[in-house]
């Protein structure tokens, strides 16, 4: 091992640290937009972890996740609420709710698989596409649930009795009072890490294997004896699940859920995390789940001290709109000029190949385009096969 | 049966807009297999260009300028996604094509703000009543149009050089390449055709009885566009035909017959089409006249 190695194996530890550390100490310093901030992007990240797995990795377009984001808020929402005149609650424990909720979303996705398993490509990310328009319908009309146009209150989250947004039990670390987004942002941080962690178990075992030979060739890997019909349904169900969870956080950090915030351009956001983030990767897809979440609230919140943007009302570019236009530029220049995502980006070292030295060098972000057999070993090619 | 009559022309003319909204859209997909998502936007230039000239250069002129404008921004799209044709996979350019719609549709939502814009067209909101059935005036024309459109678009396709190679290299690009086809000619003759279209079709989505020209249009206008192509199969230009008038049909029907269908919810026209998209994918996972993949192992 030479001496660039050693000092590479030190790196990486040494920053995950500091980013650790950060992560737990920032709600001691963080102002409540920026924890709100924050916990908005947590949720995103899991949602993005999961579509990062059955895009990225299955090869399965997708533009159907804000369905199942949706899923997971109201399904919350309703088991953990409670009946009133206008509204239906099933009053669960709220951890139960939680679990009920992923466990909702994780189901519609396995009813979705029939077709899922059936299509291919484009026509499967079409026909998901519809379920965000059905879901969008389902959601005004069945008002008991949902509470219609103007959404449902949801229950705050609490578990063995430490409620998660009151002030009960009184807390307080270093003399910063310890509210709802404080605990919250660490309910968010727990759940981000499990599921980066789940997900990087799933794709580095049997099962990983078996999904990205579905993505490179679904008759390859039916050749070698992986069931596919059946692991895309799994891949469907999984990241439905993840979508769940994501929209579970969400609607706590929300407070109160509306349908129009499900709709297409959720769905679109999501594709546009992970492709920022470079398909395939989970460190690349939380990057991107950030960067897409934090943009325009954060240009929003300083619209003020930004010269060149239009205040609501006027004419002009508005923060939002920057946002948007800046993120959409940023989909087509990643896609066109640096296929790899942002996750290149950011490493610090090219990362210590794992594989034995039969492949001469590690390949650049500009290589994984290129459909061949290194495509299948970095495991974080950009593109699934579309038919 | 009056009703029912009327619900079957209005259906039928309404299909002849979601056809001619789903033929812009499938020609792009059959001869490049991009899927093109900035669709929507693109026929919403058209239509914000046709709603904010009519008045200070004339109702045709403006609908003119729309074309060509809308054309020309669709043949950069696509001559700009061209340039990487080689490298990336149609999965990819499909994404771009996201990217795109989100900055089109976020720029042009800003221009028309709060402003009411309407095509304004010189059928307005006429009504003609037929033996007791009533069509609104720019239906008819849009029928009209419609059919004249497609029919020019099948005979250039069939007939003409370009169209024999853009039929060519949708059937097999490398072979066609080889014979002495330019794809760079074929991809921007699809594109430039996408846009004209879709101005065309802005027109007569926005016009009396919708409800004028909005920042939401171009989401609506895909939202009919994709049930039509995908349940007449993508790359079939007969499916985004019949697809089209199945969309129109079943999004009339199912809002004229709504108080028979409360249990399904209110407004279940616009999603009705959604679910007779996927009741038809589920029996044919390449839609009503789509190729279906055949793989050789």
């Amino acid at each position: 091992m030479s001496d660039a190695g050693r000092s590479r194996r030190l790196v990486r530890p040494l920053f995950w640290l500091t980013v650790t550390v950060l992560a737990i100490a920032a709600p001691l310093s963080l102002t409540s937009f920026w924890l709100q901030t924050g916990l908005f992007a947590m949720a995103a990240a899991i949602g993005a972890i999961g579509l990062t797995l059955l895009v990225g990795v299955t090869g399965q377009l997708s533009l159907g996740h804000a369905f199942f984001v949706a899923i997971g808020a109201f399904g919350y929402a309703f088991l953990a609420g409670s009946s009133d005149r206008h509204l239906v609650g099933f009053h669960l424990p709220p951890a139960l709710a939680a679990v009920g909720a992923v466990a909702l979303a994780a189901g519609a996705g396995a009813l979705f698989s029939p077709i899922a398993g059936r299509l291919r490509g484009i026509y499967l990310g079409l026909a998901s596409l519809g379920l965000v328009f059905l879901g969008q319908h389902i959601l005004y009309n069945a008002a008991p649930v949902t509470g219609g146009y103007n959404g449902r209150d949801v229950a705050p989250f609490e578990l063995f009795g430490f409620s998660f947004t009151s002030t009960n039990p009184e807390l307080s670390i270093f003399r910063v009072p310890y509210g709802a987004l404080e605990r919250l942002w660490y309910l968010g941080l727990v759940l981000v890490v499990v599921g980066y962690w789940y997900a990087r178990n799933v794709t580095n075992g049997r099962p990983g294997r078996a999904l990205v030979g579905v993505r490179d060739s679904e008759i390859a890997a039916g050749v070698m004896g992986v069931n596919v019909a059946r692991y895309k349904a799994a891949a469907f169900t999984v990241s439905s699940a993840y979508a769940g969870l994501a929209g579970v956080l969400l609607a706590l950090a929300f407070g109160r859920i509306v349908p129009d915030s499900f709709g297409f351009v959720l769905s679109i956001d999501f594709l546009a995390m992970i492709i920022l983030g470079g398909l395939g990767s989970f460190g690349g897809a939380i990057a991107g789940a950030v960067l897409v979440t934090a943009l325009p609230l954060v240009l929003s919140h300083y619209s003020d001290s930004i010269p060149f943007l239009a205040a609501p009302g006027e004419s002009g570019v508005g923060a939002a709109e920057l946002a948007r236009l800046m993120y959409g530029a940023a989909v087509v220049a990643v896609l066109l000029f640096a296929p790899g995502g942002l996750k290149p980006l950011l490493r610090l070292y090219p990362l210590v190949q794992k594989e034995p030295s039969y492949e001469p060098k590690s390949p650049g972000p500009g290589s994984s385009a290129v459909p061949g057999p290194d495509r299948v070993q970095q495991g974080n090619a950009q593109q699934p096969t579309n038919g | 049966m009056n009703q029912f009559i009327e619900l079957l022309v209005g259906g039928l003319s309404l299909g002849c807009i979601d056809a001619l909204i789903a033929l812009g859209f499938v020609v792009v997909f059959k001869a490049t297999r991009v899927v093109n998502f900035a669709y929507g936007s693109l026929l919403l230039l058209g239509a914000y260009l046709i709603g904010r000239y009519h008045d200070s250069l004339g109702f045709l002129v403006a609908v003119l300028v729309a074309v060509v404008v809308t054309a020309a921004v669709a043949g950069f799209i696509g001559l700009f996604v061209l340039r990487r044709l080689r490298l990336a996979d149609p999965g990819t350019l499909t994404i771009v094509t996201l990217g795109v719609d989100i900055v089109m549709a976020t720029e042009l939502t800003r221009r028309i703000g709060t402003d009411l814009l309407t095509p304004g067209d010189p059928w307005g909101a006429g009504v003609l009543t037929i033996g007791g059935v009533h069509v609104p005036q720019t239906r008819i024309a849009a029928a009209a149009v419609a059919v004249v459109l497609v029919a020019a678009f099948l005979v250039v396709l069939k007939t003409t050089d370009w169209g024999i190679a853009t039929r060519a290299s949708a059937e097999r690009s490398q072979t066609a390449m080889l014979m002495g086809i330019r794809p760079s000619r074929v991809v921007g003759g699809v594109w430039l055709l996408t846009g004209a279209l879709a101005a065309v079709a802005g027109l007569f989505f926005t016009a009396f009885p919708a409800a004028g020209i909005s920042g939401t249009v171009g989401q609506a206008a895909l939202g009919a566009a994709v049930p039509a192509a995908v349940l007449g199969g993508l790359d079939s230009t007969t499916g985004a035909l019949v697809g089209g008038l199945a969309v129109g049909l079943t999004a009339t029907f199912a809002a004229g017959y709504q108080e028979h269908l409360l249990f399904l919810g209110r407004g279940f026209g616009t999603v009705a089409p959604y679910v007779v998209m996927m009741l038809v994918l589920l029996a044919r996972p390449a839609g009503l006249f789509g190729s279906r993949e055949i793989n050789r192992v």
